[in-house]
């Protein structure tokens, strides 16, 4: 049996996981990646690719504040992956606009972002609501359903794979090893540090980092931390290239920098099954449909179902073990969205040692669950 | 000079006086529901169709071309070749398999893409898009049990050059003359190995096209492996043809035996085929390249469906998991034919038949006192079908050397990724091929990984030394075949799934 | 390079077709990779990804190298397609184009 000892472990090669460890590198700092092998949930395999501000943060002001630290530190992570690893992540951020097919859906969407701008404490932006005139202007190819929208300059995309292959490059650039197959069997926690038993071996670690997605439930309670996150499946409709026609990024509808056009979104709750509905994905369509009516003789070439990491209000997890101060949990379902602020905000925190206070929002306990004995 | 009755525009899938095919129930779309549903109009489909019909099932049978068929007997209704002396009689053996399903009283719907098929509720629901494409029309039929028969595709041939105009694949050659009476002019070198190679050879031959060599690629020893299986192949139905068959060629057509090596130069079009044997290296000029080493099942539609796979090592490639009746492991869903593992044109025919009467009484309309006798005459032809087999997957089984490419040569002929980039990221520790797809993308474009599914997982077995059983292969979604947006449209909705969508 | 074989006994009738603007004599049955394979075209699109001439290379539907725009609708499989006169064929280069424009471009 392998062993290795290193400094840190981090626990998924997700998003989640692939940007903490790249925030964490440092010169002599022994990192280690454990991942899960080719057929596992995945979450990351089916990121749509936005980074997104709009709409962020109903019930919880600290998310839309996170989110917006997250999407102003984008372009310096997005130059640091291109230096460290010639990779492209074709970000872009330029705004985006949320489009509705209903007067009904119009007025649901201008309450909904009235309402989060009032919320106390939120540090606002500009939301504009705009009729179908304005997103016209905006989108002159959009269909006669199209009745009008919402539009924030701060948001954008990037390409989410390439980013995912480029955090994995710059990590094993700076001699941080990816371990897949190392599906976590148990956690032994020590006086001074973790030992992480899997089917690669033996991890020996000083400091811990859970970002294990679905599998975090099952994990954490191993290092005093619950992470109650469910599965939320989401379906994509992916598209042949086509001509450019589409610069910016539609809450449900972008073009990525291939060509090709990606469309979604639902949320299902079925629990450990991403199988495919073609119902919904006849209702994705057909809304894709109407917004672009270019789009109706276009050929589809492949679609999925995935899983997002779902905690019980949506927002994410960041936490401290007391019990084991040296393990860390983070998880989201918008790991693209905060790929920035996991490199740039969360991970030198976990490097130092403690959670700031900034955090505290995000903590477990606002779920009124009890950590495991 | 026009048909008569044809507007400008419109597509007709080629029924017209003349044609030899004239089913009892054509066109019979939009059908919404049948007992047993039928994917592909080869000789397994055909016979399966026919066979059920016998026992009074309602069948209806769902087929990509225009004409049935399938591959190996491509355009029988209606090939303009009149002299059956070109194609060789096994081609019009195909003949009474169509004749028999025309007046079978089955249901045929033609110019039809399945692009789903989702078992649930005791039935299977199947997703079609039929019709020319100015005219498609998208529906939803309903089937108690569903025969998938959608037969085998060429396997990949990765060498440099590959995607070069100018260059096909020995089947796309057949096909060409079978449909059209069109064959390669200037100097044509075919390179492979397998029985279609000869076939082609010989059928050229017969047609008076001039062949410049053909580049023959198993390895000196083969043949001594294989001589094991001999006996079992000079018992089978193909001993004796294919001898003669083979003999006729070599006789007229120069063959360059143990190549070791192929690749194909030019720029813009193939203009020469370079080849090693022996660790020397040759040139010839070269305008058309046909390539040919076996064929695989396509396991895409079973895949999707949930069906599991299974690496059949010999063959050197995936087929999904059935029974000796075409059962999977998945409710109302059967295989028959080359899609459920190739053992040829022979044998697809018994098998649609034992998948037929497995639906049958499945369904509840016969007894196994009446299936078990039909079935032993069906093994029995089987049987014999499958004599020479182990024979000609010994000696056809592609080297390394034209399974596992290197450097430029292309893997992923749609995303154009090339092998360097596969065996860089699978030396890095690449999990498998669905990790290797969200790196680069090989498998995402309209192909779907047929062409490139089994180079990848073949590179990844051999970088990082392990099983192409234990590396998998891409994880395949519907549609199997790329369909418009509005044909997924078309799909019915529900209630949930528009809440799953407009969450207001 | 392709041809169609001498055959004194071929009575099919010729269609007209038109391929990138030009006429061309096809065969009534033949399918669109059929007809532009015997008029000699070379290569039917290019690749979207790096503009790579690419010609009809498995003849079965599964390759989709042989995309081209029929009448005006684009990636059609040209070998699943029958020709009819009148029909115009365009060569599809790069990714497809798509009608109608959207956003600022």
């Amino acid at each position: 049996m392998t062993t290795r000892h290193v400094d840190v472990a981090v626990i998924g090669g997700g998003l989640v996981g692939a940007a903490i460890a790249f925030g964490l590198r440092a010169p002599g700092k022994r990192l280690a990646v454990l991942d899960e092998g080719d057929v596992a949930w995945r979450a990351s395999r089916g990121n749509f690719g936005l980074i997104w501000v709009q709409g962020k943060g109903q019930g919880l002001p600290a998310y839309g504040t996170w989110t917006q630290r997250s999407a102003r530190a984008w372009p310096a992570l997005a130059e640091a992956l291109r230096k460290n690893t010639g990779v492209d992540v074709a970000l872009q951020q330029r705004g985006g606009l949320h489009v509705c097919l209903s007067a009904e859906e119009l007025d649901a969407r201008a309450a909904k972002m009235s309402a989060l701008l009032a919320q106390p404490g939120f540090e606002r932006y500009a939301i504009e609501v705009l009729d179908r005139a304005g997103v016209v202007a905006r989108l002159p190819g959009v269909g006669p359903n199209v009745v009008g929208g919402t539009w924030s300059e701060l948001d954008g995309d990037c390409n989410p794979l390439r980013l995912l292959r480029a955090l994995h490059a710059a990590i094993a650039a700076a001699g941080g090893e990816i371990i897949t197959g190392a599906a976590i069997d148990v956690i032994e926690p020590r006086a001074h540090g973790f030992v992480l038993r899997s089917a690669r071996g033996i991890v020996e670690c000083e400091t811990l980092v859970l970002a294990a997605g679905l599998g975090n439930a099952r994990v954490a309670p191993m290092v005093g931390l619950v992470a109650p996150v469910v599965p939320n499946k989401g379906h994509i409709i992916v598209t042949e290239r086509v001509a450019p026609f589409l610069s910016m990024p539609l809450e449900t509808i972008r073009q990525t920098d291939e060509g090709t056009v990606m469309i979604g979104d639902s949320q299902q709750a079925r629990g450990f099954d991403d199988t495919l509905e073609l119902p919904v994905l006849a209702v994705l369509a057909d809304r894709a449909a109407q917004v672009f009516p270019q789009l109706r003789g276009v050929r589809v070439n492949r679609t999925w179902a995935a899983l997002r990491v779902m905690s019980p209000d949506g927002f994410p997890i960041y936490a401290q073990s007391t019990r084991h101060p040296g393990a860390f949990l983070a998880t989201c379902h918008s790991g693209v969205t905060l790929a920035a602020a996991h490199a740039y905000h969360l991970a030198p925190a976990i490097a130092a040692g403690t959670l700031p206070p900034e955090f505290l929002p995000f903590a477990a306990e606002r779920f009124d669950v009890r950590a495991a004995a | 000079m026009s048909p008569p009755g044809r507007s400008k525009g419109e597509y007709r899938s080629a029924q017209r006086e003349g044609d030899s095919f004239s089913p009892q129930r054509e066109g019979v779309h939009p059908t919404t529901s049948t007992d047993v549903a039928i994917v592909g109009a080869g000789p397994a489909g055909l016979a399966a169709a026919t066979r059920c019909r016998e026992f009074g099932l309602d069948v209806t049978l769902f087929d990509e071309q225009p004409t049935p068929g399938g591959q190996i007997y491509r355009g029988i209704t209606r090939s303009p070749l009149q002299d059956p002396a070109v194609l060789g009689q096994d081609y019009w053996d195909g003949a009474p398999l169509v004749r028999a399903f025309a007046a079978s009283g089955a249901g045929y719907v033609n110019d039809a893409t399945v692009w789903s098929v989702v078992a649930a509720d005791g039935g299977v629901t199947l997703g079609v898009a039929a019709g020319a494409p100015a005219a498609r029309t998208a529906h939803m039929v309903d089937a108690r049990a569903v025969i998938l028969c959608t037969g085998a595709i060429e396997r990949p041939f990765p060498i440099p050059g590959w995607t070069l105009p100018g260059v096909m694949t020995v089947g796309g050659a057949q096909i060409l003359l079978k449909t059209a009476g069109v064959v390669p002019q200037g100097r044509t070198v075919l390179a492979g190995c397998g029985p279609l190679l000869w076939l082609l050879a010989w059928q050229y031959l017969r047609a008076g096209v001039a062949i410049e060599a053909i580049l023959e690629t198993t390895p000196r020893g083969r043949m001594a492996q294989a001589l094991w299986h001999a006996p079992d192949f000079a018992r089978s139905p193909y001993f004796a043809k294919g001898r003669e068959l083979v003999r006729t060629v070599r006789r007229n057509v120069r063959l360059v035996e143990y190549v070791s090596a192929v690749a194909i130069g030019g720029e813009v079009a193939a203009r020469n085929v370079r080849y090693s044997v022996d660790e020397r290296e040759h040139t010839l000029a070269a305008d058309c390249v046909l390539l040919h080493q076996g064929v695989v099942p396509d396991v895409n539609l079973a895949q999707a469906t949930g069906c599991s796979l299974a690496w059949n090592d010999l063959q050197a490639c995936f087929a999904p998991a059935i029974d000796s009746w075409g059962s999977t492991d998945v409710a109302g869903m059967y295989i028959a034919g080359d899609g459920g593992g190739i053992a040829g044109a022979l044998a697809a025919a018994p098998r649609g038949r034992l998948a037929a009467l497995a639906v049958a009484n499945a369904l509840g309309r016969i007894s196994h006192a009446t299936r078990d006798p039909i079935a032993r005459h069906d093994r029995a032809e089987l049987a014999t079908a499958l004599r020479g087999r182990a024979f000609l997957d010994t000696l056809y089984r592609p080297t390394d050397a034209f399974r596992l490419p290197s450097g430029t040569t292309i893997v992923c002929r749609c995303e154009e990724v090339d092998a360097q980039t596969v065996i860089a990221l699978a030396r890095q520790g690449c999990a498998g091929p669905n990790q290797m797809k969200a790196y680069v993308r090989c498998g995402m474009g309209p192909c779907q990984g047929r062409f490139c599914g089994l180079t990848v997982n073949a590179l990844i077995a051999r970088e990082q030394q392990r099983d192409p059983a234990e590396v998998g292969y891409y994880r395949l979604r519907f549609p199997v075949k790329p369909v418009t947006l509005t044909e997924i449209a078309a799909a019915p909705t529900t209630a949930e799934a528009v809440k799953s969508v407009v969450r207001l | 390079m392709f041809a169609r074989l001498p055959d004194p006994a071929d009575l099919r009738d010729v269609v007209d077709v038109v391929v990138d603007g030009a006429p061309v004599a096809a065969r009534a049955g033949d399918t669109v990779a059929a007809a532009l394979l015997a008029a000699g075209v070379a290569h039917c699109r290019t690749t979207p990804v790096g503009g790579a001439p690419r010609a009809p290379f498995c003849m079965m539907g599964v390759c989709f190298d042989c995309l081209v725009t029929i009448d005006g609708i684009g990636s059609q499989q040209a070998c699943l397609v029958a020709i009819a006169p009148g029909m115009r064929i365009d060569r599809q280069r790069g990714a497809r184009a798509i009608d109608g424009t959207a956003g600022p471009g």
